[in-house]
C-alpha cells in the first residue's frame, strides 16, 4: 500500500488545504466571488453618469440593506482574506520549489498578466484599503460628507494624484482579471477544447469592461464631464 | 561552424556550481546537439579535463532521459522534440548558447547538467495499483473503451517523464507530469476502481516532494516534447476535488472491512 494514508474528518480538511491543488481551488473559488463583486461594483458606479440623485439613491438603497449589507461585506472580506492568505502561502511555496534560480530563463507562453499576478495582487490590495478609507469611511478624503456619494466622488477625483492612483490600480486590476477570470475555471477543473478558448475571450472582455468602466470615472471628473455642477 | 557554449559545471550534489565557457571549433550542421556535446567531451578528455555530464539514452526522443536548458528553454528552441532530436543545422557559425540543468528543489543537481528526477518515480509509486487480472491476455473487446477516452488516455500516456514541464514552470510545478499520469489511467475503464484514491495520493505526494503549484501559465504545455495539454491538469484538479469532497469511511457493516 501507499505510504500516504487518507484520513477522515478535520485531518482531511487540513490535508485538502495543504495540497497545492486544494490551495489553488481556494484561490479560484474566492477569486470567483471577488471578480463577481468588481463587475457589480463597476456596473453600479456607472450611475454616476446619470447624475447626483440617481447615484445617491443607489447608495441609500445599499445602505438600506442593513444587516444584509454587513453579511455581503462579511462574505467579501472572508473571500479577500482567504485569497490574500493563500496567495502569500503559494508565493512562499514558489520560492521554496526553486531555491536556485536560472542563470538564463526564457518565457515562451506565459502572458504578462500571468507573470505579474503576484505583483498586481498586493498593489490592488493596498489600493482597496485606500479606496475604503477614501469613499466609505472618508478618512483620506479632503471633504467627506456621509450620504452625498456623488459629491464625494467628484471632490475626491478632482485631486489628480488620487485619480492617477485609481487609474493605475484599475489597470492592474484589469490585468489581474485578464489572467484570473479564465484561470479560475482551469483551477476548478474546467477545461475543454470547446469552452476554454471562449473562457479566455470572456476573461479578456471582462478585463476590458471592468478596467475601462472604472478608469472612466476619475477621467470623467478630471475632464469635467461629470460633476460640473459641484462647487 | 564554431559554437560557443556556456555550460553549468558542478562537481557533485553538494558543491556549488558555476557557468564555464567552452568553444566547439568545428561542429557540423549534420550533428545532433548531443553529438556536438560528445565532440566537446572528447576534446575535454584529450586535454585531461573533466567531461561535461549530461543524461542520454535512446537518442530518438522516446526514453525521457535527456533534457537540459538551452538558452532558458528545456530541450531548446525546437517545439515538440527532446534535446537529442535537435540538430545543429538550426544554429549558425558563432552562436553563443547557455546550457543549464533543470532547476527545482525536487530535482537536485547530481553533476553538471544531470539532475535526480526520482521524485517522479515516487509520485508514480504513490498512485498505487490498478485492478487488472494478470495471466493470459484478455479477450478482445471484452471491456468496451470509448474511442475518445482511449485517444485522450493514449495522448496522456505519451508523457516520457523528462521533467521539462517542471523545468519550464515559473513555480517548478509538476502538475503537467502528474496530471498526465492521473489521466492516462483515469480515462480508461481499468483505472476506475482506484481513480479517486490515486488522484488524492499522487497530488499529496507531489506536494510533499516539494514541487510548486500550477498558475495556469501554460509554459509546460509549450515546451513538452510530447505535446501533453494542460487540459490534463484541469482533469487532475477535477479528480482531486471530487475525491476530496466525496470521501467516506469504508463500510464496517455486516462485518465488512
Amino acid at each position: 500500500m501507499s505510504s500516504i494514508a487518507i484520513n477522515g474528518g478535520a485531518n482531511r480538511t487540513a490535508a485538502f488545504y495543504e495540497s497545492v491543488v486544494g490551495k489553488k481551488a481556494i484561490m479560484a473559488a474566492t477569486g470567483f466571488v471577488l471578480c463577481g463583486f468588481v463587475l457589480g461594483h463597476m456596473a453600479g458606479n456607472m450611475q454616476v453618469y446619470q447624475g447626483p440623485e440617481k447615484l445617491n439613491h443607489y447608495a441609500e438603497l445599499l445602505q438600506g440593506l442593513g444587516g444584509g449589507l454587513w453579511a455581503i461585506r462579511g462574505v467579501l472580506l472572508l473571500c479577500a482574506g482567504l485569497h490574500v492568505m493563500t496567495a502569500f502561502q503559494l508565493w512562499r511555496l514558489k520560492n521554496d520549489a526553486r531555491p536556485q534560480p536560472y542563470v538564463k530563463k526564457a518565457t515562451i507562453a506565459t502572458t504578462y498578466a500571468a507573470r505579474t499576478m503576484i505583483w498586481s495582487g498586493p498593489i490592488i490590495g493596498a489600493f482597496l484599503i485606500y479606496h475604503i478609507l477614501h469613499f466609505t469611511t472618508g478618512g483620506t478624503h479632503p471633504d467627506f460628507k456621509a450620504g452625498d456619494v456623488y459629491r464625494n466622488v467628484v471632490v475626491g477625483f478632482r485631486n489628480p494624484g488620487a485619480s492617477v492612483f485609481y487609474i493605475i490600480a484599475n489597470i492592474l486590476l484589469a490585468i489581474h482579471l485578464y489572467h484570473g477570470v479564465w484561470s479560475m475555471f482551469q483551477s476548478l477543473g474546467v477545461n475543454h477544447p470547446q469552452y476554454t478558448p471562449k473562457l479566455k475571450l470572456l476573461a479578456k472582455g471582462y478585463a476590458w469592461v471592468v478596467g475601462l468602466g472604472n478608469c472612466s470615472i476619475p477621467l470623467a471628473v478630471l475632464t469635467g464631464v461629470v460633476g460640473a455642477s459641484v462647487k | 561552424m564554431k559554437i560557443i557554449l556556456n555550460i553549468w559545471r558542478q562537481r557533485n550534489a553538494k558543491s556549488a556550481g558555476k557557468m564555464a565557457r567552452y568553444e566547439v571549433a568545428d561542429a557540423s550542421e549534420h550533428m545532433s546537439f548531443l553529438e556536438m556535446l560528445d565532440v566537446l567531451n572528447e576534446e575535454l578528455t584529450r586535454k585531461g579535463e573533466d567531461p561535461v555530464t549530461f543524461e542520454h539514452d535512446c537518442r530518438e526522443g522516446i526514453c525521457g532521459c535527456c533534457g537540459f536548458m538551452i538558452d532558458g528553454v528545456p530541450h531548446g528552441p525546437q517545439r515538440g522534440t527532446t534535446v537529442c532530436q535537435l540538430h545543429m543545422r538550426h544554429y549558425k557559425n558563432g552562436d553563443e548558447l547557455w546550457l543549464e540543468p533543470f532547476r527545482a528543489k525536487a530535482f537536485p543537481v547530481l553533476k553538471d547538467l544531470m539532475v535526480d528526477r526520482s521524485a517522479f518515480d515516487r509520485v508514480i509509486a504513490s498512485g498505487g495499483f490498478i485492478s487488472v487480472n494478470t495471466g493470459s491476455a484478455p479477450d478482445g473487446n471484452a471491456l468496451p473503451v470509448v474511442k475518445k477516452c482511449s485517444d485522450m488516455a493514449m495522448d496522456a500516456a505519451a508523457c516520457i517523464g523528462c521533467g521539462a514541464c517542471v523545468a519550464s514552470c515559473p513555480n517548478a510545478s509538476a502538475s503537467l507530469f502528474v496530471s498526465a499520469k492521473i489521466s492516462h489511467l483515469g480515462l480508461l475503464p481499468q483505472g476506475q476502481a482506484e481513480r479517486d484514491r490515486r488522484a488524492m495520493r499522487m497530488v499529496m505526494k507531489m506536494t510533499e516532494e516539494g514541487f510548486g503549484y500550477c498558475t495556469n501559465a501554460g509554459e509546460c504545455e509549450a515546451v513538452c516534447p510530447k505535446g501533453i495539454k494542460i487540459e490534463n491538469i484541469a482533469r487532475m484538479h477535477r479528480d482531486y476535488l471530487k475525491s476530496a469532497f466525496t470521501y467516506r469511511e469504508e463500510s464496517q457493516a455486516g462485518g465488512a472491512g
